[in-house]
């Protein structure tokens, strides 16, 4: 499994894309923390490129990575190598390789920088966001052997998580609006990943809005090292559910 | 400036005692306790208490004379007694730790309660947890300087104010620095006085509490780490000017809460980091002029039943919302602020912008009628949306704008 690793980040690093990657998050954080006095100012803004660009970018780079790499999977499967440990190679070296490329890319001006523990959070949700994604685009391209229907699905996953879901929240909320809504909004905020890591980082940083009403809610559950580690906890979940459906998937197709 | 006045105010009464007898108490002393030089003193001498711990149950004074603690000069009240009560005018107390008042569900127990006097001075003491620190009922005339007030407030219905005044009118506080209480300064039907450059902080409940008190001025004084703020309530006339209000936060907590308030200044005051700046509820023809709003949640929640405050030259910057309301109509003026989040473009580079600013965003709105909707803050979705309206304004209430929005802060 560790070859296998190896040999899909030499992949990885042979397409460049990477590296632009990890050029253009450099250059957007260390230029909004060179520009922007206020630290806290610049992590909102980091925060809002880590919920859209980080989940787009892996799920977009997952799928294609995967379709891509069709030819050499299909010379591993070949040999007498476990399909669980080739898929899960396969998904460790990308996403690492992602990963790894967001800590180089934002976890260097944020350390240069020193802005503090919501800075910290933001890059770690970042990380957590890029294996969750991952996993998704593996999901998306394993249930289909068409490369343009798996890229679509693809895009329909992110452009569901990234906006249409918090549209659907809000008409929710707007329509139970004269319900006691306390447990399902925080019911709601646990089903999409990227919303997880939003109130995540938020609380760390811009509480001053968010303690308002609700955020009292959020913070009391939150706030705590307990809400924090549940909430750690919903975002593992969210990586472990797509992964192992995704291998199962794998695991029973006929290629 | 502050400090000018108050040496005017004392110079009569140095001029006035400097003949008057001395009494010395203290462990080596003639006299052993406050009691008994209370009693052999006469109006105008003045009494000098040397260190240590003085336990001698409530200390009255009723006769004008000056009381001095040197240093370490401590009058404990053992947690059963009102520490001193002054029921004569002219008293000076100056200089001692009074500590350890009694607490009492009937009556209000506190370190120094002055009750139906005139011109007393009270200054450079230390008083820790005491049930109410300072307390006046109907006194007149008296000032408050340099004191340091530490309550040890653990739940509101248990506990007092640092600085308490009731029916008090024309009295001076300044430069004291007051936590830990419920209130840090009370304000009740105070007509007429000064609050210049206090420190109040980590109170219960507000930093200040102001209430049925027309006429009064506070200055330079700072505020910050209360329960909920500063609440100024049912007043008109209250001037308030360069003082800072910050990290007031929680669940209902205000940077300023005015709640039927009307012709009264808000001028160059400092709201930062507090859950709402200035909560207007009912107040009407008051100016917030040239203000600094940074980092509030909400910079500026102005209720439907405002009418004719202005709002000009203020800076708004690094607010999550500017201006939030429940109102669809502006019965309000607001003109030539600064907002940072002003998108409009200058053609003429008359530094003030050309095209109108509509201060209530659309998602300010939406959480206005929703407010759990505020689970969503910084979604991109939400950014969308408000961009959207930006450029088109259909649900946000058009009356609320800014004609007259200015390039670059305003210089304080």
């Amino acid at each position: 499994m560790m070859k296998i690793l190896k040999y899909v980040i030499y992949d990885v690093l042979r397409s460049k894309m990477i590296i632009a990657y990890t050029l253009f998050l450099f250059l957007l954080s260390s230029g909004l923390f060179w520009m922007n006095t206020d630290s806290g100012k610049t992590v909102v803004s980091l925060l809002h490129v880590i919920l859209l660009v980080v989940p787009l970018i892996s799920i977009v780079f997952g799928t294609i990575h995967y379709y891509n790499s069709r030819e050499f999977t299909e010379l591993l499967l070949a040999q007498p190598i476990n399909r669980n440990k080739i898929f899960l190679g396969e998904y460790a070296g990308l996403s690492c390789s992602l990963a790894f490329a967001l800590l180089a890319g934002m976890g260097v001006p944020v350390l240069i920088s020193g802005s503090g523990e919501a800075a910290v959070y933001l890059v770690v949700v970042g990380i957590l966001l890029t294996f969750i994604f991952t996993a998704l685009a593996f999901l998306a391209s394993v249930r289909s052997t068409d490369k343009a229907r798996g890229i679509g699905t693809a895009l329909l996953l992110w452009f569901y998580f990234a906006v249409l879901f918090d549209g659907i929240v809000l008409s929710i909320l707007f329509y139970f609006n004269d319900y006691p809504l306390e447990k399902p909004v925080l019911f709601l905020t646990a089903l999409n990943p990227v919303d997880l890591a939003r109130v995540i980082t938020l609380l760390k940083l811009d509480t001053s809005a968010l303690m308002g009403y609700t955020g009292a809610l959020y913070q009391k559950f939150f706030g705590s090292a307990w809400g924090i580690s549940i909430a750690m906890l919903l975002l593992l979940l969210w990586l472990y559910v797509p992964l192992t459906w995704a291998k199962r998937i794998f695991f029973r197709k006929d290629l | 400036m502050g400090k000018r006045i108050v040496l005017c105010f004392l110079f009569p009464f140095f001029y006035f005692y400097s003949s008057a007898t001395e009494w010395k108490v203290g462990g080596n002393e003639s006299m052993k306790t406050i009691h008994d030089a209370l009693a052999a003193a006469d109006s105008g001498d003045v009494i000098v208490v040397s260190e240590g711990v003085y336990r001698e149950g409530e200390i009255v004074i009723s006769k004008p004379l000056s009381l001095t603690g040197k240093k370490n000069a401590v009058l404990d009240g053992e947690m059963k007694y009102q520490v001193i009560t002054v029921k004569a005018s002219h008293v000076t107390i100056d200089g001692f730790i009074i500590q350890n008042s009694g607490y009492s569900d009937i009556h209000e127990l506190s370190g120094i309660r002055l009750e139906n006097v005139q011109q007393c001075i009270i200054r450079n003491n230390h008083l820790i947890n005491n049930y109410f620190g300072i307390y006046f009922a109907n006194s007149t005339y008296c000032s408050v300087i340099q004191n340091v007030i530490e309550g040890n407030a653990k739940t509101e219905s248990s506990s007092g104010n640092g600085i308490h005044l009731w029916k008090s009118s024309n009295n001076f506080l300044s430069h004291n620095h007051i936590s830990g209480h419920r209130d840090g300064i009370y304000f009740e039907f105070v007509k007429h006085s000064k609050i210049m450059a206090n420190l109040s902080e980590k109170n219960l409940r507000y930093g200040l509490h102001f209430m049925f008190s027309d006429n009064d001025t506070y200055r330079y004084n700072i505020f910050r780490n209360n329960g909920s703020g500063v609440a100024v309530m049912y007043t008109q006339h209250v001037f308030m000017s360069d003082n800072i209000f910050e990290n007031n936060w929680g669940g209902a907590a205000y940077g300023l809460l005015l709640k039927e308030i009307s012709y009264s200044e808000i001028v160059n005051n400092t709201f930062r980091k507090n859950t709402i700046g200035i909560y207007m509820e009912g107040s009407s023809k008051t100016k917030v002029h040239r203000n600094n709003m940074q980092h509030n949640g909400w910079a500026l929640r102005i209720l439907g039943d405002c009418s004719g405050d202005t709002i000009v030259e203020n800076n708004f910057s690094g607010n999550t919302f500017d201006v939030a309301t429940n109102a669809t109509m502006n019965m309000n003026y607001f003109h030539s602020n600064y907002w940072d989040h002003y998108s409009g473009y200058d053609l003429n580079h008359d530094q003030v912008g050309d095209v109108p600013f509509h201060p209530v965003s659309l998602y300010s709105k939406i959480t206005e009628d929703a407010p759990y909707a505020l689970m969503l803050l910084h979604s991109f979705f939400v950014d969308l949306m408000d961009e959207t309206e930006k450029v088109m304004p259909t649900i946000t209430p058009e009356q609320f704008r800014d004609d007259a929005p200015l390039m670059k802060p305003v210089k304080l």
